[in-house]
């Protein structure tokens, strides 16, 4: 670890409680609509911690939509957190910490959307600020794809085919999805802006639970990221093992 | 008094949630630099969270030369919690600590993460007041057999205080695999679950050692903190619950103004070690409490 010597980023650590507006299946994911209150959305890829009532620890989501007073999450039911999630109902209360950790920078040429499962989440708000360019999403299935409808523009692959497959050069590529995806993408495109995820407890900082191995050192993904360029995390240790397994 | 519990905030990331604090905690800072354990470092269970981060710190050299400023231009006290493999160790940290603007040193004792130098407590305490002359405050943990009389022992080797407790060492499996949830297996354990077990070392510590302590484990709510401070407790320290909300400290600090002006206390220290007063265990008073015949206050159930 070398931290503190670089000031950190300034982050917001004031939470509020947003009450639920409505909850929407899109396949086999929720949308979690929340009203937004004064809370700020943020840059695509950013993050908030959600957290329902009764459950100890928060859960990392990437804001998807950003409508006017509302927030807006696509959330993947798969463990305790997640599924408590989407079940929440119209006027239950969310307790929301964000928007934290580093975005997508969006200075880009020509943008390209690169996502997988339930990576496609930030897309809705990322495409919306690009000003809808072209996405390609893989999903494992037709079920899984209907998130495909939220973001424009989208080219649909289902598994087998992967999106790599589908990848052309002379994009510049803004990815989120599952760990081996980024891996691939970063091969073809090595200065791909990539999306990552780790267990995280806090979201700020405090309980360096969420710490990757980022040139050749354990780094805070929540302070460094979730949006890395050329850096890279060291394989398998990004994932909720509950949710993955799961 | 509300203070963070070591190593669950980073005040440099977060200076608002330090600067809500009466003192702020550092995590524990060994004589080298330590990068901390592989991950997966953390896990949820239903009662309590695991940890398993091992240490990481950047070393005492470059935390009393480029971190230590920073926090103590934060403006809370900065209490440095101090580990270390051998009392040597200690002491040197100590040394090196003691000509800082550090308000106290909080001797970590108890890391279920790293080889626990539990057997040499009372020697580490001896060597680190050697060492310096500023409040030492000695973090003890739960799973000892007998931590009054290590808090004793502390005591008499020349603390000045307890840190109760650390976390407990538990084990998550994941429910597809049945397999480790940590990279390193067991972890150690905070929340919810830690704070009866707090309680009780608090309790069982507070006339032993005759120290003031700050009670620590699995506090949420105001009632949470009274509870430490009735068990013997002069100061509380939040953990866990700075994960999920970082506004806790004053939230936790108000509502514990309202349970103690509610209960007729002057001030949170009125309250400080009530739970070994008589009335004895069954007699109770408040809402669930009724009167027999004698006038004695009685459990209705």
């Amino acid at each position: 670890m070398r931290p503190a010597a670089k000031p950190c980023p300034s982050r917001n650590v004031s939470p509020a409680r947003l009450s639920v507006l409505a909850v929407e299946a899109v396949g086999a994911y929720a949308l979690v609509r929340l009203r937004r209150g004064s809370v700020e959305p943020g840059i695509p890829g950013q993050f908030f911690m959600l957290r329902p009532a009764g459950l100890l620890l928060p859960r990392p989501m990437s804001l998807c939509l950003a409508p006017p007073g509302e927030l807006a999450f696509l959330v993947d039911p798969v463990g305790p957190g997640t599924r408590a999630l989407a079940a929440l109902g119209p006027g239950e209360e969310v307790d929301v910490l964000g928007p934290l950790g580093n975005g997508f920078r969006l200075d880009v040429r020509r943008p390209l959307l690169v996502g997988g499962g339930i990576g496609a989440a930030p897309f809705p708000y990322l495409s919306e600020r690009l000003g809808c360019p072209p996405a390609l999403l893989g999903f494992r299935t037709a079920h899984h794809a209907a998130a495909a409808a939220l973001v424009p523009n989208a080219e649909v692959v289902l598994e087998p085919t992967l999106v790599t497959e589908r990848l052309e050069p002379g994009f510049d590529v803004l990815a989120c999805g599952p760990e081996p995806m980024l891996e691939a993408v970063r091969r073809l495109v090595p200065g791909a802006q990539l999306a990552w995820e780790a267990p995280m407890a806090c979201g700020y900082g405090a309980c360096y639970g969420c710490a990757v191995e980022i040139d050749g050192r354990l780094a805070r993904l929540c302070v460094e990221g979730p949006v890395l360029g050329g850096r890279v995390p060291v394989p398998g240790t990004r994932t909720w093992p509950e949710e993955a397994a799961a | 008094m509300i203070l963070n519990a070591s190593g669950c905030l980073d005040p440099l990331a977060a200076p608002d949630v330090a600067r809500s604090l009466d003192a702020v905690v550092t995590k524990t800072v060994t004589p080298l630099p330590r990068e901390g354990n592989a991950p997966v470092r953390i896990a949820e269970t239903e009662i309590g969270m695991l940890n398993s981060i091992g240490l990481a710190n950047p070393g005492i050299d470059r935390f009393v030369a480029d971190v230590l400023p920073q926090l103590l231009d934060l403006g809370p006290p900065v209490w440095v919690s101090v580990g270390g493999f051998s009392a040597e160790d200690y002491a040197a940290s100590c040394a090196r600590l003691d000509t800082t603007g550090a308000a106290a040193l909080e001797l970590n004792l108890s890391c279920p993460n790293v080889a626990a130098p539990e057997d040499e407590a009372t020697a580490i305490v001896a060597a680190a007041r050697a060492a310096t002359g500023k409040p030492l405050y000695a973090k003890l943990s739960p799973a000892l057999p007998d931590v009054a009389s290590v808090a004793t022992a502390a005591a008499e080797a020349g603390a000045d205080g307890l840190s109760l407790v650390n976390t407990i060492r538990g084990l998550a499996l994941d429910p597809a695999t049945l397999r480790p949830r940590l990279s390193t297996a067991s972890g150690g354990l905070s929340g919810p679950a830690l704070r009866p077990i707090a309680l009780a070392a608090v309790h069982a510590c507070f006339r032993a050692a005759g120290l003031p302590i700050v009670g620590m484990g699995g506090v949420e709510t105001g009632r949470h903190a009274l509870e430490l401070i009735a068990a013997g407790a002069s100061a509380v320290a939040l953990g866990t619950v700075l994960f999920a909300d970082p506004a806790a400290p004053a939230r936790v600090r108000a509502e514990l103004a309202a349970e103690v002006a509610r209960r007729g206390f002057g001030d949170p220290a009125a309250a400080c070690g009530v739970a070994h007063d008589t009335p004895p265990v069954g007699v109770a008073t408040g809402a669930n409490a009724g009167s027999d015949a004698s006038g004695r206050v009685r459990l209705k159930l």
